[in-house]
């Protein structure tokens, strides 16, 4: 608890700037990665952080100092690079984008372990810490480090921000971009600029392999909280935040713990659990209006099934058994005593000595759904010109769905219908 | 000596990924491929701590459960949960990378691995680890003999299983209305992508498997349009990188696995621009208008 106070209270300096930083580095990512996945090329960024590696090397071959800036410009060359040759490739040949991105991703890096490796040999003494790229230390950044990718960081955000309409249009109706004057060619090149800066400084706080989450996961979690855009901008870069301290306070507390695999565990479990729990698109709550859905087809369904038995007598206060629902209509035995049991609950029916029996409001609800079935199936004749047997499947889904005020319109159009197409009277 | 251990462990890798390789990349899921080659990691952490030992058995079967988990949890984010389907690669096999790493550094001293060993694996160490029989007689490096029959096992279930696997790729619709289980054939085939991830991790690392699953695949499907055609050209080429790859590493002195990846780069960049039926270079002249 006391190391929990001393970290918040962010007392000590040191703590303050690699908060700073990480939370920095993963809001970027975060905020770039939305458009990237709103493009579906959210792997992408996995391809460029892996290509990340050769410009590094490079640029310390060709200069021999490790100063930021010259790393950072050779890391921004062979990822934009790789961009470019992963369009050139699925471009001009049959080979496909996935295939492309493997092997890209692969072939950069080879190269780039290639060049890291021949350094290390060399003997050079000044290469040590270069392979940070590859694993990343959040808590190692300090002092000039620090405000140069801090510095691409916040550029990275305004530069978001001040693009936000145009980003937005490209990700979701290019061609209409397109129409109206965009350059769109110049804003996929910005898009593509953007994805490299965040994979480059995000990079050094995750290392080359988990650069892919640090993109893909926030957004992926926002995306199924929001359908707001704008809405999923923030929301993606709270969670970046979010893990972004969790990773600074991981490496504060366990020196020895890898901040990088930290930061994309917490991410990651905020992504499931958004993947399961999210309120709308979220799989249980989908799983529950799935259900939803299936009792109440299934209590419409008995309702209306009682109706036409009545129908038939011309009395609608007569008592069934199970046995005569269940010859009416094949449903399950168990979903039959579920449903029953649950519409008497409801007060729609009855149990009587003799089975079970409509109530009015029952009837009434039955009434409807027979009255929606075959209006639809009257509309379908005369607007679609379909055969009259053609039409009940379709009418057995729709009659659960149509609306009160969608009913009123079949009734106009239909000029309010008696007959049905198969002659029976529209209740 | 070496040299000649190293180039057939290359070529052992090279032969089972690349037959893998054209699978994956006529079903679109070189990434999925990328994805379990990472996400094994935990998979060989747990065995590891359980069995104590770096024995292969254990290894293989703790990365071939965890290949398949990988290959469940993207089908099921994406078809049960409904995430798009490249970011559901993406968060799947990060986590599961992370978790092993934090699983190395957690029991940091009982587990003889280390992330650049996991990334570019040491092929130059292979002729270290010798199989010596109890009469003393050296059998060469154990890691040539798992990955022998790791081929072995590869070469007999493509050989097997070689028309449901062609019918799965091509029509997958046809497969499964004449009766063949396509989940079967897709679960199998990531079974096998991931215990020949795992046999090849230790000596080359995880980006040479991925390199090899892909590279040399897509350099035969620029070259021919017949799939056992592809099969063969995908495994020369595979063959011919490692040793192009050791001797380009031997000259410049670095890692033999990025050599090796550079050269699958280096050959696909050749079929890319001059393969006689698709290169760009060759296609663009078959394009020039008549002249009159």
């Amino acid at each position: 608890m006391n190391e929990f106070i001393e970290f918040f209270s962010f007392a000590d300096a040191n703590i303050r700037f690699v908060t700073v930083g990480s939370v920095l580095l993963a809001t970027s990512s975060a905020v770039v990665g939305c458009f990237t996945l709103l493009r579906k090329r959210a792997l992408v960024g996995d391809a460029v952080a892996h290509a990340v590696l050769p410009g590094v090397c490079l640029a310390f071959m060709l200069s021999g100092t490790k100063n930021p800036f010259i790393l950072l410009l050779g890391a921004f060359v062979t990822g934009w690079l790789s961009l470019i040759t992963i369009d050139f490739i699925t471009s001009r040949s049959r080979i496909k984008e996935d295939t492309a991105i493997a092997l890209v991703l692969s072939v950069f890096f080879g190269i780039g372990i290639l060049l890291l490796t021949a350094i290390q040999h060399s003997g050079n003494a000044a290469q040590s810490g270069l392979d940070k790229f590859l694993f990343g230390k959040a808590a190692s950044l300090v002092g000039e480090d620090l405000i140069a990718f801090s510095m691409v960081a916040v550029l990275l955000l305004v530069t978001t921000i001040l693009f936000y309409k145009e980003l937005a249009m490209l990700c979701f109706d290019k061609a209409y971009a397109k129409t109206i004057g965009y350059p769109v060619r110049g804003l996929e090149l910005l898009l593509t600029t953007l994805t490299v800066f965040a994979v480059v400084v995000g990079i050094q706080a995750v290392g080359v392999v988990l650069m892919a989450a640090m993109l893909i996961t926030p957004a992926a979690a926002a995306r199924f909280w929001t359908d707001k855009l704008s809405l999923m901008l923030v929301l993606a870069a709270l969670i970046g935040a979010f893990s972004g301290v969790s990773g600074a306070y991981v490496s504060y507390t366990a020196p020895a713990m890898p901040t990088g695999p930290w930061i994309v565990l917490i991410v990651s479990m905020i992504a499931i659990l958004s993947f399961a729990f999210a309120p709308g698109k979220g799989w249980v709550s989908r799983l529950l209006r799935q259900r939803r859905n299936k009792t109440l087809i299934l209590e419409e369904n008995l309702l209306k099934l009682l109706y036409h038995l009545g129908e038939e007598k011309q009395d609608f206060q007569t008592s069934y058994s199970l046995q005569q629902i269940l010859e009416k209509r094949a449903i399950p035995k168990k979903q039959v005593s579920a449903g029953l049991s649950k519409l008497r609950k409801q007060g729609y029916i009855e149990k009587t000595p003799a089975g079970w029996q409509l109530t009015l409001q029952g009837q009434r609800r039955g009434e409807r759904v027979v009255r929606l079935h075959r209006l639809w199936e009257l509309y379908l004749t005369q607007y679609l010109q379909l055969a009259s047997d053609h039409v009940h499947e379709d009418a057995e889904t729709i009659e659960h769905i149509i609306t009160p005020e969608l009913e009123q319109r079949l009734m106009e159009e239909l000029g309010y219908p008696v007959l049905d197409p198969h002659s029976a009277r529209i209740p | 000596m070496n040299a000649f251990w190293i180039i057939l462990t290359g070529s052992l890798v090279a032969t089972c990924c690349s037959l893998l390789g054209c699978y994956l990349i006529l079903r679109r899921m070189a990434m999925v491929g990328d994805a379990i080659s990472h996400a094994v990691l935990p998979g060989i952490v747990i065995a590891f701590l359980l069995t104590g030992s770096r024995d292969s058995v254990p290894m293989l079967i703790g990365a071939g459960l965890l290949g398949v988990l990988t290959t469940f949890l993207i089908e099921f984010f994406h078809r049960y949960a409904r995430v798009q389907a490249d970011a559901s690669i993406g968060v799947t096999f990060t986590w599961l990378f992370a978790i092993g790493i934090i699983l190395i550094s957690v029991y940091a001293g009982q587990v003889d691995l280390d992330q650049d060993c996991v990334l570019y694996g040491e092929i130059a160490y292979v002729p270290l680890d010798l199989w010596i029989t109890e009469e003393g007689l050296s059998l060469g490096p154990r890691t040539v003999w798992t990955l022998a029959v790791v081929t072995l096992l590869i070469i007999l279930y493509i050989v097997l299983g070689y028309k449901e696997l062609f019918l799965t790729t091509f029509d997958p619709a046809y497969a499964a209305a004449i009766g063949i289980s396509t989940s079967v054939w897709y679960y199998s085939l990531m079974t096998a992508v991931s215990i020949t991830t795992v046999a090849s991790f230790e000596s080359v690392g995880a980006i040479l498997v991925v390199a090899f699953l892909v590279a040399p695949a897509a350099t035969a499907y620029l070259l021919t349009d017949n799939f056992k055609t592809m099969l063969l050209l995908s495994v020369l080429a595979g063959i011919l990188a490692s040793v192009a790859g050791y001797y380009l590493a031997v000259w410049i002195d670095g890692s033999i696995a990025g050599a090796i990846a550079t050269v699958t780069g280096i050959e696909f960049m050749l079929a890319f621009l001059f393969s006689p039926s698709r290169g760009i270079l060759i296609r663009k002249k078959q394009l020039q208008p008549v002249q009159h």
